[in-house]
């Protein structure tokens, strides 16, 4: 059953005059939940922007056919100023691509938008409602590969753990290919198969246990490891003040 | 008399393409650069008075010739589309100055109502009208381009080949402004409208909507008035000062 959906071999990346990916090689197969972690500056949203072709790479970067790639950037660097509501900007990708006008209202219906939320201006919007319209926004169009690229980096816990069971609905619902780029340690080990380490210049790729060692992770960030631990009590404690907090609403 | 209808028609249709190609310009933040852009003619007209050719043949080619340098440098070495228009509108403007007869300056600068010939009418109507075709079927790929490159190249956009189109459209229309409007002014309907509309809306379609209206209004009043009242050898600066005018009131009915 196993299905390889893309294949890099031998890439190596520049950002700007630095070489920061070195003849890289990995295998993702369909349905994999592959993490990118690593430090700042260590080449992930890189590897990310050449495997989407926004940026020249050397080596070769193979899709399988099939493949049909949905991105959800790290940041937007979009003028709040824009008179661009979030309907305009998911309308003007539907009608690019010649998606049938359903698509239009079925994805934002999947990921509850409201309508009201539909008529606002992006640049009103706030950090977890504009995440989520980046993410509607990739999926218009039904990919069946995702490029998520530090999707919680600026959420407050709550709306953290909507993004992630949203994640976690769409991998396990509809089979969907993920890449994902975190520093979230214990959201890799929840969702991920597969991790990818970057790190100056050294690589490795196996499953969470064997690769998120303290020891791996100390050599890695250089830095003492026991926050990146997996540590089961500081999670179930973080879940139930997330349900408490819930049924407070 | 002709001539005055035919010129008249052209403007109107001319402030149509000014008022969309200056919403997508202000939403790129390029709409200064873009004024800029008109004075790339200017050299042209100059060297064409001074050689007696048609003055709008030679600042076709200095507009474009000069639209695809500010292209390439943009592309070649990352500057700001502004950066890079600032360079060549510097130059433009220098051998402009020095190449265009003293008499004939202040025409090229600020615009001449001339006689306009059946061809010269139908050569600025097409042109108007693939500008207002071009900038609806690319209304799309340019909002998505606009609101982040990135997600539009994943999207399948391709953005290089999109900014040259866009830098194109905008030279084509102020091409056609030179006319009226004169080397300085071409680009005030590009500006004044798409500003006015952006103070009374948060709304695409509306922003479009209004900026078209404020720019056909500022057009069809500045003729008018220019025709009946102030009788300027140009309706240029009536059609630049109404504009302003409007703007003025847009500030009242803002919405943001």
């Amino acid at each position: 059953m196993m299905n390889r959906l893309l294949s890099a071999t031998n890439l190596s990346l520049n950002f700007g005059n630095r070489d920061v990916i070195h003849d890289l090689s990995f295998e993702v197969q369909q349905g994999d939940c592959l993490a990118i972690i690593g430090p700042n500056g260590a080449g992930k949203t890189v590897l990310l922007q050449a495997l989407l072709s926004l940026i020249p790479h050397r080596g070769e970067i193979c899709w399988s056919p099939e493949a049909r790639l949905g991105y959800v950037p790290q940041k937007v660097a979009a003028d709040r100023q824009l008179p661009l509501s979030t309907k305009d900007l998911l309308a003007a990708k539907a009608r690019f691509l010649k998606l049938p006008p359903s698509e239009l209202r079925l994805v934002p219906a999947e990921l509850g938008l409201t309508d009201e939320l539909l008529s606002t201006s992006m640049g009103a919007l706030s950090g977890g409602q504009f995440q989520k319209v980046l993410i509607a926004f990739a999926l218009l169009g039904r990919p069946n590969v995702l490029l998520f690229d530090e999707p919680t980096a600026s959420l407050d816990e709550l709306t953290e753990e909507h993004v992630y069971e949203l994640l976690h609905s769409l991998q396990r619902e509809r089979g969907m290919t993920i890449l994902l780029v975190s520093h979230d340690l214990s959201i890799v080990y929840r969702n991920a198969n597969m991790v990818l380490c970057l790190s100056k210049g050294k690589t490795c790729m196996g499953a969470p246990k064997e690769i998120l060692t303290p020891a791996m992770l100390q050599d890695l960030y250089a830095s003492p490891a026991q926050y990146y631990q997996h540590d089961h009590d500081r999670e179930r404690e973080r879940d139930s003040r997330i349900a408490q907090e819930r049924e407070k609403r | 008399m002709r001539d005055q209808g035919l010129l008249f028609v052209l403007a109107l249709f001319f402030s149509l393409a000014a008022g969309l190609v200056g919403c997508i310009a202000l939403m790129r933040r390029m709409l200064l650069a873009g004024d800029v852009i008109s004075h790339l003619a200017l050299p042209g007209i100059g060297l064409a008075l001074a050689f007696k050719v048609n003055p709008l043949a030679g600042g076709a080619a200095t507009l474009f010739l000069g639209t695809f340098l500010v292209w390439q440098l943009q592309k070649k070495t990352g500057l700001a589309t502004e950066a890079a228009i600032g360079v060549i509108f510097a130059a433009a403007l220098a051998i402009g100055a020095a190449v265009t007869p003293r008499e004939e300056l202040a025409e090229s600068l600020f615009g001449q109502l001339e006689r306009i010939s059946p061809a010269g009418f139908l050569l600025g109507l097409a042109a108007v009208l693939f500008v207002i075709l071009s900038i609806f079927q690319l209304r799309d790929q340019l909002s998505l381009s606009i609101f982040s490159t990135d997600l539009a190249a994943a999207t399948g956009v391709k953005i290089a080949r999109l900014d040259l189109y866009f830098l194109l459209l905008f030279s084509l229309t102020v091409l056609v402004g030179l006319r009226f409007m004169g080397a300085l002014l071409a680009s005030a309907l590009i500006i004044m409208p798409s500003a006015t509309a952006r103070q009374l809306t948060n709304r695409l379609s509306h922003f479009f909507l209004l900026a078209v209206v404020a720019s056909l209004l500022s057009v069809a009043a500045g003729f008018l008035l220019n025709a009946l009242v102030f009788k300027f050898s140009t309706a240029g600066p009536t059609i630049a000062i109404l504009s302003a005018v409007l703007f003025s009131f847009s500030l009242l009915g803002r919405t943001r």
